[in-house]
C-alpha cells in the first residue's frame, strides 16, 4: 500500500495538471479562435444589445407573441441559472392538472376551441430552457398572433413556415422552430407594432 | 416521424459496429504497449508522467500490487475530490461566488465521480464552480474510465498468458489509456461540440435583456464542452449543468445528439474487439459484441415504441400527441423538442446500457414500461456494452458462468480461451453477480422502510417506489442516471448511495482482479471434443439467455411492484374514460 502512495500522488496531481487544467484550457483556446461564437454562448444581437442565447429560451407569455415549450424551473419559469424538469411521472395527478390547465388556456386563447392541442406545448421540456416548440405547436399560435398584432395572418403562417428548421443534414432529430428567432423575425416585420 | 427515428438509430448503430474494431485494435495496440501514430506526441508526455512518479513501466505485478495500485489511486481520487469541493469558496475559477459545497453531497461526489458513477444529488450549475467542475470532477471522468479499463486489461492477460505470475503494470495502464485514448478523443470531440453550439468559456455567466418582457435573464456557461466530451466517452455521464445533455449548451443540436449518442457506446464496444486482439483470436471478441447487441436492440425497440405514443390521460383531454410531419408526437414531458420521444428513447437505453448515466430526457417522466426498459438495463448488471472496462470484464464474468453452466449440462470441465474454469473462479464470478443485486434489493427496501427514505419522493405511489429502486440500481451499478424527482441531496441518501457506489465498484473489481491472477496462473487447456466453442451464435444467445434469464429472476418481483404496477393502473384510468 505504502509503496503505491507515491506514484498515485503524483499522478493524480499530474493528471489533474494535464486533463483538469491544461485539456479545458486547450479547448477553450481553439474554440474562442475557431468558434467564438458558439464557445460564448450563441449570442443574439439586437440594435447592439444582448437580446438572449439562440439556444437557450425565454419565456414568451402575451398574446403578440409565440409562447414557447411550459418550463419547469423554479421558482420563476427559464431561469437560466437552474436547469429543470419537472420530474413529474406520467400517472402523477400534478402532472395531469397541469397539462389540463395548459390545455384549457391554449385552447381559450388561441380561438381554437375545438381542436386538440399540440402535446409539446402543453407538456414541460426536460431542460426548462428548450428554445424549440414543434411545427405544429407554431402553428397552433398563428391566428392568435396575427389577431393581436393585426396581421393577416397567412402572412404569419408564412413566416413560421421560413423558420421551421428541418432536420438536421435531413435525417438527424426532428422539425423545430427556434421560439426567439421566430419573435425576432415578426418584430422585425411588423417594426415593434 | 418514426420512421426517421428508425434511420437515425440505424445509422448509429451502423457507425457504431464499423468504428469499434478499428478503435479496438488501437487500444489493444496502447495496453500492449506498442506504438501507434500517436506515440511521437504522447511518449514523452508519458514517460515524464511515469518518471516522477517512480514507476518503471516494464515492471508487472501479481493481481495483488494490482488491486491495491488501483484502490490507492482512487481513494486518493475520492479523497481530493472531496477536498477541492469543500475548498471551492477560497480556489480560484468561483465567478459566482458559490460556497463550500455540504459534506454530505461532496462525499456522495467524490465517490460518485471516482468510482464512474457520477449520480448528481448537486445542480452543476448552482452548486460547483469552474474549479471544481474542471479539476475535480473532469480530471475523475478521465481516470475513473481509464481505472476500468486497466482492470479490464489485466483480466484480459489472464486469459490471453499462461503459466504467468503477472497481469500487469496499473501505473503504466492507467497513464497510457488516459494519455493516448481518452485525452486525443475528447480534445477533438469537445471542438465538434463547440462548433455546433456547447459553450466553453471561463466567464461569468451571461446577462440578456429578454425580447418581450425587457427583464434580464442570467444565462450560467462555463468550461461545458470540455467536460461533455469525456463524460460521455468515458461512461461517466456526470453533467455540467442540472439536466445533464437535455440542456442546449450541453446538446444543442440533433448532430451533437447523434455523437454523444455515440459516444456512450463507442469505447465500450470497442473493448470487445481489443479482448479479441489480446486473445489472438477476434472471434471472441465478436461473440461479446454480438450478445450485447442483441441485448440492445431487444430493449431498444420497446423503449422507442413506448415513449412514441401518447400517454393516454391526456389524450382524454384533448391534447393531441399523434406523430405527424408537423411534431413528433408522442410522450413529450421531460423531453427536448429537438430531439423528440424517438431519439430520446434511443438515448435512455444507451446511457442506460452502457453505465453512462447522462441523459437527454427526464426518465422520471417517462411512460411506466418506457421507464421500465432504463431500469432494468442498470440491473442486468451494466454488462450490454456496459462502463468502458466494467462493461466487458462483467460481461466476460457472464460468459464464465456461461461456460460453466453448458459445462454442467454434458458433464464437462468448463473452459473459455483456452482456461479450465474451476471452482475458485465460479466464487470469484458468483460475487460478481450477486452482489450487486444485493445492493439493490436491499438499500431499496431500507430506503422505502425508513421515513428519511420516502420523505423526498417526488411522485406518489407505485412511482415513487419506482424512484427509490432507480437510485439503488444506478448506484450499486455505478450508472449514474436517475428518476431524478427523488430529493437525493440529503445526509440519508447521499450516504446510502455513496456506500451502495463503493461497494458496487470496487468490491466488484478486487474479485476480477483475482480473477485475472489466477487465470493467468493456469496452463493453456487443448481444446477437445467437449470443449464447447464460445464464438458460435448458438453461445452468443446462450450467453444473452443467461443475462437475462440472472436479470429477471432477481428483479421481476421488484420491477412488478413499480413501473408494471403503474403501467396497469395507467391502462385501467384510459379505459374508464
Amino acid at each position: 500500500m505504502f509503496s503505491s502512495l507515491r506514484p498515485a500522488f503524483v499522478l493524480l496531481v499530474s493528471f489533474t495538471l494535464i486533463t483538469g487544467v491544461a485539456y479545458p484550457l486547450a479547448v477553450t483556446a481553439v474554440a474562442r479562435v475557431a468558434f467564438p461564437q458558439q464557445a460564448g454562448g450563441s449570442l443574439v444581437r439586437v440594435a447592439g444589445r444582448s437580446a438572449g442565447s439562440r439556444l437557450i429560451g425565454q419565456e414568451f407569455a402575451g398574446e403578440r407573441w409565440f409562447h414557447g415549450r411550459p418550463s419547469a424551473t423554479s421558482p420563476k419559469p427559464y431561469d437560466a441559472m437552474v436547469s429543470s424538469g419537472s420530474n413529474l411521472g406520467p400517472t402523477n395527478p400534478a402532472l395531469l392538472a397541469a397539462v389540463h390547465k395548459r390545455a384549457e388556456e391554449e385552447r381559450a386563447s388561441s380561438g381554437n376551441s375545438t381542436k386538440a392541442v399540440p402535446v409539446d406545448l402543453v407538456t414541460a421540456s426536460g431542460s426548462g430552457l428548450d428554445p424549440h416548440v414543434s411545427p405544429a405547436a407554431a402553428r397552433w399560435q398563428v391566428a392568435r398572433v396575427a389577431r393581436a398584432r393585426g396581421l393577416d395572418s397567412t402572412v404569419v403562417r408564412a413566416l413560421v413556415d421560413r423558420h421551421t428548421e428541418p432536420r438536421q443534414f435531413g435525417l438527424l432529430g426532428v422539425p423545430r422552430v427556434n421560439v426567439l428567432e421566430l419573435n425576432l423575425a415578426l418584430e422585425r416585420m411588423t417594426g415593434g407594432r | 416521424m418514426p420512421a426517421t427515428g428508425i434511420v437515425e438509430i440505424a445509422l448509429s448503430l451502423g457507425v457504431l459496429t464499423a468504428a469499434s474494431r478499428p478503435l479496438g485494435h488501437f487500444v489493444a495496440d496502447v495496453l500492449e504497449g506498442r506504438r501507434t501514430f500517436l506515440s511521437p506526441a504522447v511518449e514523452p508526455l508519458e514517460r515524464a508522467c511515469l518518471r516522477a512518479a517512480g514507476v518503471d513501466a516494464a515492471h508487472e505485478t501479481g493481481w495483488k500490487p494490482y488491486a491495491t495500485a488501483m484502490l490507492a489511486f482512487n481513494l486518493l481520487g475520492v479523497l481530493a475530490v472531496y477536498a477541492i469541493q469543500r475548498l471551492q469558496h477560497v480556489l480560484p475559477l468561483n465567478p459566482r461566488h458559490l460556497g463550500a459545497v455540504a459534506p454530505d453531497v461532496a462525499f456522495n461526489t467524490a465517490v460518485s465521480f471516482a468510482s464512474n458513477t457520477n449520480w448528481q444529488s448537486y445542480g452543476g450549475e448552482s452548486a460547483m464552480s469552474y474549479f471544481t467542475q474542471m479539476a475535480a470532477l473532469t480530471v475523475q471522468n478521465f481516470v475513473s474510465a481509464a481505472s476500468g479499463i486497466a482492470v479490464l486489461a489485466a483480466l484480459i492477460r489472464g486469459f490471453a498468458r499462461k503459466s504467468s505470475d503477472t497481469i500487469g503494470n496499473f501505473w503504466a495502464d492507467l497513464t497510457r489509456v488516459t494519455l493516448h485514448v481518452l485525452l486525443p478523443l475528447a480534445f477533438v470531440f469537445a471542438l465538434v461540440l463547440v462548433s455546433q453550439g456547447v459553450v466553453q468559456s471561463f466567464g461569468p455567466p451571461l446577462t440578456v435583456r429578454t425580447l418581450e418582457s425587457q427583464s434580464v435573464q442570467d444565462i450560467a456557461i462555463g468550461p461545458v464542452a470540455s467536460q461533455v466530451a469525456i463524460k460521455q466517452l468515458g461512461t461517466n455521464g456526470g453533467g455540467f449543468f442540472n439536466t445533464n445533455s437535455a440542456h442546449p449548451f450541453e446538446n444543442p443540436t440533433p448532430f451533437t445528439n447523434f455523437l454523444e449518442g455515440l459516444a456512450i457506446l463507442l469505447l465500450a464496444a470497442a473493448l470487445c474487439h481489443t479482448f479479441g486482439r489480446m486473445v489472438s483470436d477476434e472471434r471472441q471478441g465478436w461473440a461479446l459484441f454480438a450478445a450485447m447487441m442483441l441485448l440492445f436492440v431487444a430493449m431498444l425497440v420497446p423503449a422507442v415504441r413506448v415513449e412514441t405514443s401518447p400517454n393516454p390521460a391526456l389524450a382524454a383531454m384533448g391534447v393531441d400527441s399523434a406523430p405527424s410531419l408537423l411534431q413528433p408526437g408522442g410522450n413529450m414531458e421531460g423531453k427536448e423538442a429537438r430531439f423528440g420521444p424517438a431519439s430520446s428513447a434511443w438515448w435512455a437505453v444507451a446511457t442506460t446500457a452502457a453505465s453512462n448515466g447522462s441523459v437527454n430526457a427526464m426518465h422520471d417522466s417517462f411512460l411506466p414500461l418506457g421507464g421500465l426498459i432504463p431500469m432494468a438495463l442498470i440491473q442486468l448488471g451494466e454488462v450490454v456494452f456496459g462502463g468502458v472496462g466494467s462493461g466487458l470484464y462483467g460481461m466476460l464474468v457472464f460468459a464464465l458462468v456461461t461456460v460453466f453452466i453448458a459445462g454442467l449440462m454434458v458433464g464437462r470441465t468448463p473452459e473459455y480461451v483456452g482456461k479450465k474454469i474451476e471452482a475458485y473462479e465460479m466464487k470469484m464470478a458468483s460475487l460478481v453477480v450477486l452482489l450487486p443485486a444485493a445492493l439493490v434489493l436491499v438499500g431499496t427496501a431500507i430506503a422505502v422502510s425508513v421515513p428519511a427514505g420516502t420523505a423526498t419522493l417526488g411522485n406518489p405511489g407505485a412511482h415513487g417506489f419506482s424512484e427509490v429502486l432507480y437510485a439503488f440500481s444506478s448506484a450499486a451499478n455505478n450508472n449514474g442516471s436517475a428518476f431524478a424527482g427523488l430529493g437525493s441531496a440529503n445526509p440519508f441518501y447521499d450516504g446510502m448511495l455513496g456506500v451502495t457506489m463503493l461497494a458496487g465498484r470496487y468490491l466488484l473489481a478486487i474479485p476480477v482482479l483475482a480473477l485475472a491472477g489466477s487465470l493467468a496462473a493456469k496452463k493453456r487447456a487443448q481444446e477437445g471434443a467437449g470443449t464447447l466453442p464460445t464464438h458460435t451464435p448458438l453461445f452468443v444467445v446462450l450467453l444473452a439467455g443467461i443475462v437475462v434469464i440472472v436479470g429477471a429472476l432477481t428483479f421481476v418481483p421488484a420491477l412488478a411492484l413499480g413501473p408494471v404496477v403503474e403501467h396497469l393502473q395507467m391502462t385501467a384510468a384510459a379505459a374508464t374514460h
